[in-house]
């Protein structure tokens, strides 16, 4: 039960306690004490607290303790006489195209819409003035002054539904408009409708306390809580509480009716803010933590990147998600290296690990990350790291579309970064912008580094971002995968010019793809990532034919080429990969290998390098696979 | 985004014309400006149908049940009220057309003239609690939202969204009274009451501002934790700028839009609540005004008040729209 789960949220919880309490006393207070609120006590006229009268007396020594409590019931009850006229009115109205016909109907929603754009405050005091003042002329002012925004809300909910199939087919058996709305949609707008309403009792609640106190509302001899508020104030110097006293009174009720009403609509799913993820304990500091066996990288002259065991953890309340497991490799100045691997395989999470791109609370470990000969999991002086990551790594990411600050233009956002790490003049950087962007070939480069993003197409948004790496004098391009959200044609342009920019930079390059066939023609190096490891790595030119893992072989076969008989079916690997927060125990790929055997789901093979220096992790490298495997018919 | 495309011109106008429909920005001024003139009209009529729906002799409630008779009848016809219906409707609308809103019951005077004298003192206070609320909202709610961002600092981001429901739940009024208890009769730190000098606005001003700073800044955080999970704050990263940057000038304007929106909506309901909290504070201003003149059944002073309100939140809702068009050009081609 839903109901139920609201009282176990705090907010929940308070809101309901509070409100029944104030409920109870509603009823209750009247009869158990209106002897005590009403008593005069001469010897204590506009008394001050004391053990007698725990919030002082008023002027004519009636206790102020008791007549707050006794106010309670006048008090909710006109709050919930007035929010029973709002909902009567507003659903009537809401449902008027259903009552008397669609054109009718948007007469009467264009004179809401206008109410609706007034304050409640202003249209509760029109109709005092046409009711006149009093508790009876209020309830009504109150009432009807809501009412407009309860006929939005149902005239909104009921076109919901209205479209729905067991209207129209209420309709067609010829049930009355009436019918309809009392059988048929009212039942099943209720929900949001109550919530609604409980939070519009608290409003109506709020509003008549401050009618009352501007002496509109309740009219002595009766007092509710403005009223004893309104008297309370002219002698707010010599005993405060009178006037206080029944303020708390009135934020509590509001208070009561609130919270129900926002734990009700947390509970119905109504306030949620989406995309945060929330861990349960994870009080492990900062995203870098040094592996144990930390000995400073020795970094090769002519390496301009190389990692030893980097592994990213996702957090989660029970198992953790490990995306990346123990990646090592290095990069060599100039070099073009793919990852390739199915989604899921760890190759983007590398990849903006690398770029230190990974936020809390995710983690990233590291036994060293060396990034043109500075390690980036040292602690360092965060100014000058944010210089070189700035100028010489180029990131690209995969959907140009969302990449761009849409409310900045171009040549500005490409700017920025000459600005802020290369102390440029804002015309001389706007001048290298223009100039980057011709040579990533975006025509009119003035005129278009004075657009928005989303005045540019995909590509050549694709384009800018690599104009946007090229501001500085990158040694290293992170492009993860850049083509992925691209047109074929454009695809192509945009793998032609990245080459072109290395030619001409003698930057190196990290392509991240699934795409087999993109980085056997970009690049010279291949890592095949699955399941957070690196399961294989060799040069790309032998990428089809001197493949020995398994895995890499069957998304060789997996890419169809001029040679492919399609006549057959198109080969794909069987099962899914695994789910990162539950690795197995031995080789994370023997579940859909066709050559596992029980060595290889008991022992995980370790990455190793033969000769040539290729690296491949199989129990069974190289061996023949079955000739059927190929083919699975789906 | 090309302007001619969606839109269909009506038949029969002239080319010009037809050309003019074509552009986005004539066809949002036109259907803006159609919407104000109609909520006027509405406003203006049922100001106006007022004094009619009130139940009885008006002025016989207004002068008091004592009242000689002969003095009854001869303030019925200064209104006008003996007229037909539709006489007294044009004859008000000519003279709200010269800025004539007839004269006080009570105090003989023009209404145009109290309500000019009192009008400034109200328009003070509004401005100056909105441009507070923002000042306070703003910057909390950008604060915030990078503090707790991801679930980070979980206590933090409870106590603020505890603070801020229960805040949000407190009426300016009450806020005037707890004001003055504390800094005015508690530590005689401001002025119970009046206006007489800056330190006299501290203590309406900030009552008025609370609520809604509340309210805004808990927008402003949901905004700005949306606006942080996009593509384009990664590659503000990217670009290995400092984090102040990143939050101020690539995330707090993508997530100004909504805020806008609803500081609008929080600007219009200040003009009304300003009406209790002059009354708390004992404020020169009309909100003190409209309430005397309903206890006092001063009909034509009622009137013109409640039409310079209806004005006031008319055009300050026209004004958002027009700003939000400005900044985010989609609103206007979606406007209906």
């Amino acid at each position: 039960m839903r109901a139920a789960r609201v009282l176990l949220r705090p907010v929940g919880l308070v809101g309901f306690g509070l409100l029944v309490l104030v409920l109870l006393v509603a009823v209750f207070g009247p009869v158990l004490w209106d002897g005590r609120a009403t008593v005069v006590d001469t010897g204590n006229l506009l008394a001050g607290p004391s053990a007698g009268h725990w919030i002082g007396t008023d002027n004519l020594g009636r206790d102020l303790f008791f007549r707050v409590l006794v106010a309670t019931r006048l008090s909710i009850a006109l709050a919930l006489a007035a929010t029973a006229i709002s909902m009567v009115l507003g659903i009537v109205l809401g449902a008027a195209p259903l009552l008397v016909g669609r054109r009718a109907g948007r007469l009467v929603m264009g004179a809401v819409n206008v109410l609706v754009a007034f304050p409640g405050l202003l249209l509760v005091l029109f109709f005092a003035v046409i009711f006149g003042v009093g508790a009876r002329g209020a309830a009504l002012a109150v009432g009807l002054a809501g009412a407009p925004a309860f006929a939005r809300l149902c005239h909104t909910l009921i076109a919901g539904i209205s479209e729905r199939d067991y209207i129209a087919a209420a309709r067609i058996a010829g049930v009355s408009r009436l019918r309809i709305l009392l059988r048929h949609a009212l039942p099943n707008i209720a929900q949001p409708l109550i919530v609604n309403a409980t939070m519009a009792a608290g409003g109506a609640l709020l509003t008549f306390a401050g009618l009352s106190f501007l002496g509109l509302g309740v009219q002595a001899p009766s007092y509710d809580w403005g009223k004893l508020m309104q008297d309370g104030l002219n002698g707010i110097y010599v005993h405060p509480l009178a006037a206080l006293g029944p303020g708390i009174a009135v934020i509590l009720a509001g208070l009561a009716f609130n919270l129900t009403g926002e734990a009700f609509a947390a509970a119905f799913g109504i306030d949620v803010i989406p995309g945060v993820v929330r861990p349960r304990q994870v009080r492990n500091t900062p995203g870098k933590i040094r592996g144990s066996g930390a000995t400073t990288a020795s970094a090769d002259a002519g390496t301009v990147l190389s990692v030893e065991d980097l592994r990213v953890t996702i957090p989660a309340a029970r198992n953790p998600i490990r995306a990346v497991r123990g990646v090592t490799f290095a990069i060599r100045d100039g070099e073009a290296v793919g990852v390739v691997g199915e989604s899921g395989s760890g190759k983007s999470m590398t990849a903006l690990a690398l770029a230190q791109l990974i936020e809390e609370p995710t983690r990233v470990e590291a036994n060293h990350l060396v990034f043109g000969g500075e390690d980036l999991m040292a602690a360092g002086d965060p100014e000058s790291r944010r210089k070189r990551l700035g100028t010489s790594l180029a990131v690209v990411f995969q959907d140009p579309m969302t990449s761009f600050n849409p409310v900045h233009r171009v040549g500005p956002q490409l700017a920025e970064v000459s600005r802020f790490h290369q102390g440029l003049s804002r015309r001389a950087a706007f001048a290298r912008a223009v100039d980057r962007l011709r040579a990533v070939k975006v025509r009119e480069p003035e005129r278009r580094a004075r657009q928005y993003p989303f005045e540019f197409s995909g590509g050549m948004r694709q384009r800018a971002m690599i104009g946007m790496g090229l501001m500085g004098t990158p040694r290293l391009i992170i492009a993860d995968e850049p083509t992925t959200a691209l047109d074929v044609t454009v695809q192509r342009q945009v793998l032609e010019l990245l080459t072109e920019v290395r030619r001409d930079t003698g930057a190196a390059l990290l392509l991240i793809s699934h795409d087999v066939s993109v980085v056997t023609d970009v690049c010279d190096r291949v890592l095949v990532m699955y399941a957070g490891r690196i399961v294989e790595e060799l040069p790309a030119q032998d990428l089809r034919t001197l493949a020995r893992h398994p895995y890499t072989r069957a998304l060789v076969a997996a890419v169809p080429d001029m040679e492919t008989d399609l006549t057959k079916p198109l080969a794909v690997i069987p099962g899914l990969p695994i789910d990162p927060s539950r690795v197995p125990p031995g080789c994370a790929f023997a579940a859909r290998c066709p050559l596992a055997d029980d060595h290889c789901r008991a022992a995980e093979p370790r990455l190793q390098a033969d000769a040539a220096g290729n690296r491949v992790a199989c129990h069974k490298a190289g061996q023949a696979l079955p000739t059927d495997t190929a083919e699975v018919t789906a | 985004m090309s302007e001619s495309t969606s839109a269909t011109v009506p038949r029969g106008l002239p080319g010009w014309l037809g050309g003019l429909w074509a552009h986005r920005w004539f066809r949002f001024a036109v259907r803006r400006a159609g919407r104000l003139s109609l909520s006027l009209w509405i406003l203006v009529t049922a100001s106006f149908l007022m004094i009619h729906l009130i139940p009885g002799d008006p002025v016989r409630a207004a002068l008091g049940p004592t009242a000689p008779a002969d003095l009854v009848l001869a303030r019925t016809r200064e209104l006008g009220l003996l007229d037909p219906l539709w006489r007294q409707y044009a004859d008000y609308l000519v003279h709200l057309f010269h800025g004539e809103l007839g004269t006080s019951i009570t105090s003989r005077l023009p209404v145009s003239e109290t309500i000019a004298q009192r009008l400034p003192a109200t328009a003070q206070l509004a401005v100056a609690a909105f441009v507070l609320s923002m000042l306070i909202a703003v910057p909390l709610g950008v604060v915030m939202a990078v503090l707790t961002r991801r679930g980070r600092r979980r206590r933090t981001e409870l106590a603020f969204t505890g603070t801020n429901i229960v805040l949000g739940a407190i009426p300016d009024f009450l806020f005037g009274v707890g004001l003055v208890y504390l800094l005015a009769v508690q530590t005689h730190l401001f002025p119970v009451a009046g206006r007489d000098g800056l330190d006299s606005y501290v203590l309406p001003v900030l009552a008025l501002a609370i609520g809604p700073a509340a309210v805004l800044s808990r927008i402003v955080r949901v905004e700005m934790l949306a606006v942080m999970e996009a593509d384009y704050i990664r590659t503000a990263r990217a670009k290995r700028l400092t984090p102040v940057r990143i939050h101020l000038l690539h995330a707090l304007p993508n997530a100004v839009t909504a805020t806008l929106t609803l500081g609008g909506l929080l600007l219009s309901s200040l003009v009304a609540g300003t009406v209790l909290v002059e009354n708390v504070f004992a404020w020169p201003g009309l909100g003190s005004t409209i309430v005397s003149s309903i206890t006092t059944k001063d009909y034509p002073l009622v009137q013109g008040t409640v039409l310079v309100y209806g004005v006031g939140v008319l055009l300050i809702n026209t004004l958002v729209d027009v700003v939000l068009a400005l900044l985010d050009p989609r609103s206007a081609i979606g406007d209906s």
